[in-house]
């Protein structure tokens, strides 16, 4: 897979794009599905401008780390922003706080459906 | 403005709009066991790469100065895609198994539906220690054989012995190229969580 390191390994712009912070908001999920609620517009910062475009149709927050080639910290970052400004949703998944329990056996029994009819 | 909006891969497969609801898997194993290609031969998408900064102290992003420390460091991953159906999207991770990783497990894989450790005969002690870190997070897993042409057949009994496997958890062979293979493994999986929520819910 191609990467682009100079992405990642400049801090000088991560800092940037972050607008200086480095608290990551864990409350998006990787699999956490991002959807936008607004169009992008001029002036707007341009990694919130690609989200938006990404997220016409939903999209995981894993797949918007590697769209954009950021590191998932920064994503989070970027999405609290844009939620804040009410300019996406997110569907949360189901199991993203029980990690330890055990999935409801319904949900699973879909899970095994879709498998099969793969 | 227009530079930017032209550099989006065109070659993306997007979601239905209904997908309101995501799922992870996690392939866990040593370096070269087959975990790209297992994520490959089951996803819907080419597998995509991406990464997580972790500070080389290696307890996670430094809440203070993470983003902008000259220390900090990456750990990639790669996955791919299931489109279970109109809501559901299962997203199926690549993990390295190296101890450095086990730091982000939480940050990244907390609500996993369950793990499958992928397993080369020629490197076994390579996956003591996943199974190890997968105990002690309380995921549940399953354990595939990923067969090398050149590697000695040792038996499926054999191979559970030597990793000292339980005798509840389930030990399979699989050929990771193979797309039918790596299903087989997502149904065992999926399969063994089914049976354990199933008891769970029938004991009060
Ligand atoms: N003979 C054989 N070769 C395989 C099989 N699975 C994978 N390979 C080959 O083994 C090599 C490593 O596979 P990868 O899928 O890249 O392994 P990986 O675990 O993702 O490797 P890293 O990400 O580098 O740790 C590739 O050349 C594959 O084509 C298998 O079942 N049989
Ligand atoms: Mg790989």
């Amino acid at each position: 897979m191609t990467r682009r390191p100079v992405d990642t390994g400049d801090p000088d712009r991560l800092y940037t794009v972050t607008g200086g912070r480095s608290r990551a908001d864990d409350s998006f999920d990787l699999v956490a599905l991002v959807v936008s609620e607004c169009e992008p517009t001029a002036g707007m910062q341009s990694e919130h401008l690609r989200i938006l475009e990404l997220c016409r149709h939903p999209t995981a927050v894993v797949e918007v780390a590697a769209e954009l080639r950021l590191p998932i910290t920064v994503v989070r970052i970027l999405l609290s922003d844009l939620l804040a400004m009410g300019r996406i949703t997110v569907r949360h998944p189901q199991m993203a706080q029980s990690a330890a329990s055990l999935p409801h056996s319904a949900l699973l029994k879909e899970v095994l459906r879709g498998l099969h009819n793969l | 403005m227009g530079s930017t909006i032209s550099e989006l891969p065109s070659r993306r497969t997007p979601l239905a709009d209904a997908a309101d609801t995501g799922l992870k898997i996690v392939i866990v194993g040593g370096f070269g066991v087959g975990k790209t290609t297992l994520v490959r031969s089951v996803s819907e998408i080419r597998p995509l790469n991406t990464e997580e900064l972790m500070t080389q102290a290696g307890v996670g992003v430094d809440e203070t100065t993470a983003v902008a420390a000259k220390t900090t460091t990456t750990v990639a991953f790669d996955f791919g895609r299931i489109s279970l159906n109109e809501r559901m999207v299962l997203y199926l991770f690549g993990a390295p198994g190296q101890e450095r990783f086990w730091f982000l497990w939480d940050r990244l894989f907390s609500g996993t539906l369950g793990a499958v450790v992928l397993v080369d005969t020629r490197r076994m002690n390579d996956s003591w220690y996943a199974i190890d870190r997968l105990e002690h997070h309380k995921t549940p897993f399953v354990v595939a054989v990923n067969r090398f042409d050149d590697a000695a057949g040792h038996s499926l009994d054999e191979i559970r012995q030597a990793l000292a496997l339980p005798d509840h958890v389930p030990l399979i062979d699989c050929d990771a190229r193979v797309r039918s293979s790596g299903k087989d493994v997502l149904i065992t999986l999926v399969d063994y969580l089914y049976t354990q929520a199933m008891a769970q819910e029938t004991t009060p």
